[in-house]
């Protein structure tokens, strides 16, 4: 068990240096080799096998903790299997595919969370399509909802992976209950609540846009999230698609409806002044401030709890919990706003196609939801193996028969909008440029 | 006003050894204060903003985020934590900072030597060797400097990963490289990316030299590659060290190259692209990077003063005697 | 610890290709202990044995090169000497080339065409031989590349359709990048001549003082320092704190102290530009510190000597002195601040992003080719970089032809 035994390895390197230095010439140790594929914990790999000694690598934008994570989750597959898998993160994952791809040197596996860049992956032909036997088991474990993300021209790219859930406001369940606040579940309720705290002569909402060269990001899940409420899915799906044009009107209502609260100095920025601070609060440190009793609200993904201090806790009777963010029309359903990546391949040996199927599997699911911080709209996926409370809430409202999924329009849309214009002009209308000209901004900018 | 007062300080002690005029020795008590002051604020004024970033860097994570550095003076509160999270890591696979440096040197050390070496071939023969058309060869070597690296970085990834091939034909295969190999196309690319600034700088030392030296060793017979080798060299010493500074500093601190050229894995990968990897998948550790700033800024600042003292010889004054 | 690990690598390292007799107990001894613990050992040996085949390889090539460069000049000078007697033979002036070609071109070299070309090709040779590494990785690693910018520049974004000069009016057409064009003129034109003169005025008052070497060492380290750090150094400077809270950042620090309301410094154009500029002055004056008292140094003692006694004083000194002793060394420094300029990326990058009309030519070009996809518009930008560096060449031609004159 490679991973297990790599935090000890520092210890036995100053062991190995001294045993040296004293001339030892002789200790015995396990062997990193992988184990034998008939041993019974290997029996679920059986279906995997046939590859030993090949290795495949994967390049994704997740790094650090949750890339140690990752590499545990596959740790035993590699052991029973024989593939080495060379996991890769990079903080400039985009970029840096593009020019792998272009150069000619692409990973085999890449983990893609923006469907508008592995659409222009497929596109362009770089992109294999998924197999005939891998395409069964991407029906059979995700919901078609998730799959067309990663579908383009009618043929199937890749499975979603990890899952996040954006349509969460933080809030503190410990000083809701001494303030007797309820936890609103219309969007009339969550004004009145933002009402009454600031007549209390306290700001409800804190908010953090800076992002460093992607400041700006947490505004469009805003602006998502409301058009997403004000409008029907299927307009959402217009919008991001550029069926309707960015500025039309019903866009510029929900972005209005957006600015109530994010331009409203009676309700930002708590903890950390007034509207101006919105922009160079770290997305990070937006919600912190509710921890000190300085704020109320908090919209932000399940995954803000990584962000919390250490001991922190997070739970229906804690220090701090999420609830879904009300709707304005029940009537028109319970939307959910998310995103998560994708697996794609751009090579398909054997045993590229081998780590695919494992990827996509229920086993998988379970194995990385086990190691904590990670949920899927992988249906095998068992919520008993999802550790954290919040992902537990998080798989719930993914899980709602009622609700009905959207990814992130701002990954959907080309990347020049959604990783551009969008994020800047929201920086500009926070700052207090009108909505229809920051609209009009943006809708000039798609690429034609 | 200071800079009408400097020069004395700057040139009245030329030669200690000569006696310096007593009106040379009264303006120099005078002046020197006024450019003492002059030099000590721009220090402070260029020091200041590090200095900020090494208390901070010395600061417990949410003093970083909430009180201005400047508050440690009256409220000292140290930690280390920060350094060792930087050397030893956090998580599990990046507890060798060692290793990373291990390759940030095995990268410099070629990356230094090669476009040092090729560029001091060429400015000479730019500068001293008749042939038609050498001024253009030169101007065009000098306005590649603008090319933009990024723009660079997909072909020359292309030439290593699918070779050459021209109407179907290979001239030259992929290079196939894997691993430790890796480090080959990095020196490669940074050679290449180095050249126009080593051409230009070197040439315009080399070109400075007498023209009566050149062409007194060329009457006693000295063919290009002796003249090269023992006038040239020796004299150009200092450009020489100013270049390997330069270079030494951008291939340390270059993210792009490696983050292409040698992939993120810690057979390769050099000191910045951990330290990028130091801010987290969502960049939410950024307060690590000022401890990691500092490990970083060592090395060169150790290059930096020793090869310093190769700018004090006299570059044509000493050539000329000598 | 680490100090330890890496001298054992070091020593792993070098018994693999000198494999000599007391050394040898190392190999057995790495074998038998555990894997796990000698990742290390196993991980940096190979790296060390590379960097030793990286410095054999330069010393391989450099010599190679110099013995090469030894041995053809003798070779040219017996053709030389073969062509020059040819030459004697040989009656017309005029004609002689083609006259003597059967009888002396053994070596298949075509014959000299004109008269003077027996010296330029024995010497262009020769240059060929100095210059051959440096060409040919020039074209492989920037020649081909901005030949490929270029066309690329001409297509659409997927790179798959021709579009003619649609890239380039778009460039103008959009106010966006407009600005972008006119910030980067602002940058070429300060950042070179402030940090130059930093780094001049400091280079000339701290020379020959007592604490020179440390002195230098402060203006130089925030060059030691990647752009990437100093982006993230001035962040600090620059933070931005609502009134009622205490200030993070220096300069609001200040600005409060002086009884301002704390600015958001990066995001009120057009100052902010000019903040970002400040990041990079400051990282520039070190190079021009560095490269301006070298050349300092460099001034003949004699020729300030003689200026003394007659009498000049050290503003005149300065002047007429100084200045123009270092004049080659001033344009070194200010033209390669301003191409480092027009390149700057990582700066704006760090801090803004390009948000709040701070956008430069690098940055949207890395933008709109690898983030957005339009790889056409991309190019389009970096070949308008090489337009901007062009009034740089032709005053380095000029400068050539001056200096040949000379």
């Amino acid at each position: 068990m490679a991973v297990q035994s790599r935090r000890p390895r520092q210890a036995l390197a100053i062991a190995g240096v001294l045993a040296l230095a004293l001339g030892a010439t002789a200790c015995s140790g396990e062997s990193e080799s992988g184990l034998d594929p008939d041993s019974p914990e290997c029996a679920p790999y059986s279906s995997y096998q046939g590859h030993d000694g090949e290795s495949v690598s994967i390049y994704a934008s997740i790094r650090d903790k949750e890339a140690d994570l990752l590499r545990e989750s596959w740790s035993q597959f590699e052991d029973c299997t024989g593939i080495e898998i060379d996991y890769e993160g990079s903080g400039e994952f985009e970029a840096q595919l593009q020019v792998r791809v272009d150069g000619g040197n692409p990973p085999d596996i890449a983990f893609i969370p923006q469907p508008g860049l592995l659409a222009r992956f497929a596109e362009a032909g770089k992109l294999k399509p998924m197999p005939a036997d891998l395409k069964t088991i991407a029906d059979a474990n995700y919901p078609a909802d998730w799959l067309r993300y990663a579908t383009v021209g009618g043929q199937a790219y890749g499975t979603p992976l990890g899952a996040n859930v954006k349509s969460f406001v933080w809030y503190s369940p410990k000083a809701f209950a001494e303030k007797g606040y309820q936890v609103p579940t219309t969007w009339g309720e969550l004004i009145a609540l933002s009402d009454k705290i600031a007549a209390a002569g306290q700001k409800p909402w804190c908010v953090g846009l800076e992002s460093g060269e992607a400041t700006g990001w947490p505004a469009t899940d805003w602006i998502e999230d409301l058009v997403l409420r004000t409008q029907t899915p299927e307009f959402y799906d217009q919008w991001t698609t550029h069926g309707v044009p960015f500025n039309d009107p019903r866009v510029v209502n929900a972005v209005d409806e957006a600015g109530r609260i994010l331009k409203n100095p009676k309700y930002v920025n708590g903890g950390y002044g007034d509207v101006k601070s919105l922009t160079t609060t770290a997305f990070q440190e937006g919600g912190l401030p509710i921890l000190q009793g300085q704020c109320w609200l908090h919209r932000q993904a399940n995954f803000y709890a990584n962000y919390l201090p250490e001991g922190t806790k997070v739970g229906p009777d804690g220090d701090i919990y999420a609830f879904y963010l009300p709707t304005l029309d029940p009537s028109k359903g319970k939307p959910v706003l998310g995103g998560g990546e994708f697996t794609v391949a751009f090579t398909d040996t054997p045993a590229v196609q081998a780590v695919r199927r494992y990827l996509a599997s229920g086993e998988y699911a379970n194995a990385r939801a086990k190691l904590g911080n990670w949920i899927s709209p992988n249906n095998k996926l068992d919520v008993n193996n999802v550790t954290q409370e919040v992902d537990k809430l998080s798989m719930q409202v993914l899980l709602d028969k009622s609700a009905v999924f959207r990814f992130d329009g701002s990954d959907l849309m080309p990347a020049a909008v959604g990783a551009g214009t969008f994020w800047k002009g929201m920086v500009d209308w926070v700052n207090g440029k009108d909505t229809k000209s920051t609209l009009d901004f943006i809708e000039g900018s798609w690429p034609k | 006003m200071t800079t009408t007062t400097s020069p004395a300080t700057a040139t009245a002690p030329a030669r200690p050894a000569t006696p310096s005029t007593p009106a040379a020795r009264v303006r120099k008590r005078l002046n020197s204060p006024a450019a003492t002051i002059a030099s000590i604020l721009i220090a402070v004024l260029w020091t200041v903003p590090t200095f900020g970033l090494f208390i901070s860097s010395l600061r417990p994570e949410d003093d970083i985020k909430t009180t201005g550095w400047w508050t440690v003076f009256g409220n000292p509160r140290f930690t280390l934590e920060n350094y060792q999270e930087v050397l030893f890591g956090r998580s599990a696979s990046s507890g060798q900072l060692a290793s990373y440096f291990v390759n940030s040197l095995v990268i410099t050390i070629p990356s230094v030597l090669f476009p040092l070496a090729f560029a001091a071939l060429a400015a000479y023969a730019l500068a001293w060797i008749n042939f038609r058309g050498r001024d253009w060869v030169y101007i065009g070597v000098f306005a590649l400097q603008i090319v933009p690296l990024q723009m660079a970085l997909v072909p020359l990834l292309s030439f290593f990963s699918e070779g050459v091939s021209l109407g179907g034909v290979t001239l030259l295969p992929a290079w196939n490289l894997s691993d430790e190999e890796k480090f080959i196309q990095v020196w490669f690319a940074h050679t290449c990316f180095a050249l126009p600034f080593a051409v230009f700088l070197l040439h315009n030392f080399v070109s400075q030299l007498p023209k009566d030296l050149m062409e007194a060793a060329r009457v006693d017979g000295a063919s290009h590659p002796k003249i090269f080798r023992s006038i040239v060299l020796p004299l150009i010493v200092p450009a020489l060290a100013a270049f390997a500074i330069f270079q030494f500093l951008w291939v340390w601190n270059d993210l792009l190259v490696a983050l292409i050229f040698a992939g993120g894995g810690n057979e390769v990968a050099p000191l910045t692209v951990r330290l990028a990897e130091l801010a987290g998948t969502r960049g939410s550790e950024w307060q690590r990077l000022t401890s990691g700033a500092f490990v970083s800024i060592v090395v060169p600042l150790i290059v930096f003063l020793s090869l310093q003292r190769y700018f004090v010889r006299g570059l044509l004054a000493g050539g000329v005697k000598g | 610890m680490t100090l330890v690990r890496a001298a054992a690598a070091t020593a792993a390292a070098r018994t693999v290709p000198g494999a000599g007799p007391p050394r040898r107990p190392f190999r057995p001894a790495l074998r038998t202990v555990p894997l796990e613990a000698l990742m290390d050992f196993a991980d940096e040996a190979p790296k060390l044995l590379m960097l030793l085949y990286g410095l054999l390889a330069f010393a391989v090539v450099v010599g190679g090169l110099l013995l090469l460069l030894d041995v053809i000049p003798s070779w040219f000078a017996r053709r030389r000497e073969a062509a020059l007697l040819a030459a004697s033979t040989a009656t017309t002036p005029g004609a002689p080339a083609r006259s003597t070609t059967p009888a002396d071109d053994a070596g298949g070299v075509p014959p000299p065409r004109r008269r003077r070309s027996v010296v330029n090709r024995r010497e262009g040779g020769l240059a060929l031989f100095f210059l051959l590494p440096t060409l040919l990785l020039l074209t492989v690693g920037l020649v081909i590349p901005a030949i490929r910018t270029v066309v690329l520049s001409f297509m659409d974004g997927r790179s798959e359709n021709w579009v003619g000069l649609r890239n380039y009016t778009w460039m103008f057409a959009q106010d966006e990048i407009f600005r972008v064009l006119t910030n980067t003129l602002i940058w070429v034109i300060v950042v070179p001549l402030v940090a130059t003169s930093v780094g001049l005025v400091y280079a000339v008052l701290v020379d020959r003082a007592r604490f020179e070497a440390a002195a230098k060492a402060l203006i130089f380290m925030p060059m030691a320092i990647s752009f990437v750090g100093a982006s993230i150094i001035w962040r600090f400077v620059y933070a931005y704190r609502s009134g009622e809270y205490e200030q993070i950042g220096l300069l609001n620090q200040i600005w409060v102290l002086f009884g301002g309301e704390p600015q958001q410094w990066l995001q009120n154009p057009p100052l902010n530009t000019f903040l970002l500029i400040v990041i990079m002055i400051w990282i520039q004056a070190g190079f021009a510190m560095v490269v301006l008292s070298a050349a300092i140094k460099a001034i003949p003692a004699d020729v300030v000597e003689a200026a003394r006694l007659d009498g000049v004083n050290p503003w005149q000194m300065f002047w007429r002195i100084t200045l123009p002793s270092i004049r080659p060394a001033l344009i070194v420094v200010v033209v390669a601040i301003s191409i480092a300029t027009l390149k700057v990326f990582d700066i704006v990058r760090t801090t803004t992003n390009g948000n709040y009309e701070t956008g430069v030519i690098a940055n949207e070009m890395y933008n709109q080719a690898f983030r957005f996809g339009q790889t056409g518009q991309g190019s389009a930008l970096a070949v308008f970089l090489f337009v901007l560096v062009i009034p740089i060449v032709i005053y380095q031609i000029r400068n050539l032809r001056r200096q040949r004159e000379v």
